[in-house]
């Protein structure tokens, strides 16, 4: 794990991690686009895997939800990305030994393999039931895995905030 | 006036209950900000196929009312949590918080627009109004949420 506190080490010492942590509005300002993006990337998803439960947007062909929903959970996916990862630039070594960075970023991984899950199973077959009353269990159980593991990387993420804990590292 | 009641909410039950834990408080602000997810989606939802994006082969009026019970359960969460929170620094912090006040005043705004004239547009049969007037409709709900969500996170940094 040494290799990755280098690493971390290496980024503090940038003039971009310097730059955010010294400004008195840039991390500010990352930080609420960070969190005004949950609504475009979390909202929709959240309807999505609500619907994928067959609790919301009942009568909606999934096919189609899917298709149009999909480029605007990618657009909050690349801010939320793109101002997350400036704002963990910002002050790598802390957010390195934080345990609910640690826990965020686990659930983080789930949330990305539970995704890809999806991207070979799931969605190919969406236009097969489209309409149907109850969803297929493999969509049911991946629109509550994922509902899960964002709700934990949300709680997560906003306990980053407190040191409850002495630092990992 | 206000400035006693928000000390009184302070040294209320909630607010001490609030107070008293190590955790309460970080946990209701997870709780509003996954509201705030719910509340965000279910307006997003409707606004965005006012401008023409999104679910744009579905009637306006057929996702408002998909949206709807979302968008109350969003805003019923939000008031859940924010209510505690607002109790537990309401004299020592919130009352003479500029972003607060300003918060407040979006939410007014956001909640009357909401409940009135975008509510009463999304539930036309046909969609009569014109595509500006209906384009202003939904560009005026984005930038009233925006606003909530701006102050919100302004009272941390204020």
């Amino acid at each position: 794990m040494g290799v990755i506190l280098d690493i971390c080490r290496y980024l503090e010492a940038t003039s971009i991690s310097v730059g955010i942590r010294e400004s008195t509005w840039t991390y500010p300002v990352i930080e609420s686009v960070h969190v005004l993006s949950l609504t475009l990337f979390m909202g929709l998803l959240l309807l999505w895997d609500l619907r994928l439960l067959g609790v919301s947007m009942r009568g909606f062909a999934v096919s189609r939800i899917w298709a149009r929903l999909f480029p605007w959970i990618g657009v909050g996916a690349v801010l939320m990305i793109v101002s997350g990862l400036l704002l963990f630039w910002s002050d790598p070594v802390r957010f390195y030994g934080n345990v609910f960075f640690r826990i965020k970023f686990i659930g983080l991984v789930l949330a990305l393999l539970n995704a890809l899950a999806f991207h070979f199973g799931i969605e190919r077959r969406l236009p097969d039931w489209d309409t149907a009353l109850v969803p297929p269990r493999a969509a049911r159980f991946a629109g509550a895995a994922s509902l899960f593991l964002w709700t934990l990387i949300i709680v997560a993420g906003r306990f980053v905030a407190y040191n409850w804990f002495k630092p990992l590292v | 006036m206000m400035q006693l009641a928000f000390a009184w909410l302070e040294h209320s039950w909630l607010g001490i209950a609030v107070n008293e834990s190590k955790w309460a408080f970080a946990a209701l602000e997870a709780g509003h900000l996954l509201s705030l997810a719910m509340l965000g989606g279910a307006v997003l939802l409707v606004d965005l196929r006012i401008l023409g994006w999104g679910l744009k082969e579905e009637p306006i009026r057929k996702i408002a009312r998909a949206a709807q019970p979302w968008l109350i359960a969003g805003l019923a969460g939000m008031i859940v949590t924010g209510v505690p929170l607002l109790a537990s620094l309401a004299g020592s912090k919130y009352y003479g918080n500029e972003a607060f006040r300003l918060k407040m005043y979006f939410l007014a705004a956001a909640l009357l627009f909401t409940f009135t004239i975008r509510q009463r547009f999304a539930r036309r049969e046909a969609s009569p109004v014109g595509a500006l007037q209906a384009k202003m409709i939904a560009v005026t709900s984005v930038l009233l949420w925006s606003g909530v969500g701006i102050m919100g996170r302004g009272i941390g940094f204020y």
